[in-house]
């Protein structure tokens, strides 16, 4: 039983990190709840699937199916957060000055929440469908009891969740001002680490050259099985042996996303404010 | 800006930039078993400085996920499946591999 509440618990956990982040991000917005539990659901529907055409997906495209699909997604979570922060970093000082003018955020909010409900989606599937595979397994091998089973996997996810509920509270303690610049700072580290990730999976698939299948190694200081060093790798993408490929995705995603953030943030109504501002001294 | 706001737009030239890196080259194959939640073998040797493709074959009636943290490889294999994962080109040593549904389920690939 604990046994598979711990492993449950670390799947949940990846998942639970990143909900946390995309409702603390989202937060002053009408309807993200509705958004963000769309998600979760779609997310659990699309984790049954994919556990059970696991076979057919693994044997898709000459073998490699099962990488393209994890990258293809992971890509797609990285472009969806990358989008929500250039968005955010042209309406966001608007959306928090507006926050408390009830009606006036719901059209401008409206945007990235598609995106933050199709990363929530996307999390939930790449976890969920390996605890359904898991616990599938744990059912029809003889040993462990259909109870026992149950109740670990609940303790796990409760447990998972709880962690995720902490991460939420603690960013929502800061201030609105400040809040949307932390999110978005810890949304382009999440994408960045999906991309690693990906690009992990594009080399595994022998797509991608490793350039150095180890840059360097902090195992001995801190692994990824650890739980600091999974919530590490969820939220900033650590790795204790990263190859090169994975660096460089990292570092681009944050260049091309930051570039974008800096080039689009502007709006012009707040940049010509600013410059009145700037003229009047 | 429209463009650029549409983040869909750039995926599929991301993959057309991954597919340009694609190398059939053939690597040499070997084959791993999973039986009893054990691999077989447990200890593999490979040359070092080349690209391998392991073949890992799950004869057990439960699904399992080979993973390496060592390697950045995880990959499910299902009842009765078998998967290929490139690892590689290696430096010489040790690298831990495990069925991440069963974590004492380990191996080693030794790289000379």
């Amino acid at each position: 039983m604990l046994a598979t509440a711990i492993i449950v618990f670390r799947e949940v956990l990846e998942a639970a990190l990143v909900v946390g982040i995309v409702l603390a991000a989202s937060r002053g917005v009408p309807r993200r709840g509705l958004w963000v539990a769309g998600g979760l659901a779609a997310g659990v529907v699309g984790a049954i699937m994919v556990a059970g055409f696991a076979g057919a997906i693994a044997e898709a495209v000459d073998g490699i199916g099962q990488e393209l699909f994890d990258a293809a997604i992971l890509f797609t979570a990285v472009a969806m957060l990358g989008w929500h922060n250039i968005w955010m970093s042209r309406h966001g000082r608007e959306l928090a000055a507006e926050a408390n003018t009830i009606g006036r955020a719901v059209s401008a909010g409206n945007r990235p929440l598609t995106a933050l409900a199709l990363v929530v989606g996307i999390a939930v599937l790449r976890e969920g469908s390996e605890i359904v595979l898991f616990l599938y397994g744990i059912a029809i091998s003889t040993g462990v009891g259909g109870l026992s089973m149950l109740t670990g996997g609940a303790l796990g996810l409760a447990a998972g969740a709880a962690l995720g509920t902490v991460i939420y509270f603690g960013l929502i303690a800061i201030p609105l001002r400040r809040l949307f610049a932390v999110t978005s700072w810890l949304i382009l580290l999440l994408a960045a680490g999906m991309a690693s990730q990906g690009a992990a999976f594009l080399m595994q698939a022998n797509l991608l050259p490793s350039l150095g299948n180890q840059v360097w190694d902090t195992s001995a200081i801190l692994t990824e099985r650890s739980i600091p060093g999974l919530v590490l790798h969820v939220l900033i993408g650590y790795s204790a042996q990263p190859a090169g490929i994975q660096l460089v995705f990292y570092a681009a995603t944050i260049l091309v996303i930051g570039t974008l953030m800096r080039l689009l943030g502007r709006s012009p109504k707040l940049a010509a404010a600013s410059g009145r501002v700037e003229a009047a001294d | 800006m429209g463009s650029l706001m549409r983040p869909l737009a750039w995926i599929p030239a991301l993959f057309l930039a991954v597919a340009a890196f694609s190398a059939a080259a053939a690597a040499p194959q070997v084959t791993i078993a999973i039986k009893a939640h054990q691999f077989v073998p447990s200890e593999v040797s490979i040359p070092a400085g080349t690209k391998v493709e392991l073949l890992i074959h799950n004869q057990d009636s439960t699904p399992a996920e080979f993973e390496s943290t060592e390697l950045h490889r995880e990959k499910v294999v299902t009842p009765g499946g078998q998967i290929s994962v490139f690892v590689g080109p290696l430096a010489p040593g040790r690298y831990g591999f495990f069925d991440d549904f069963h974590p004492q389920t380990r191996g080693h690939l030794v790289v000379k």
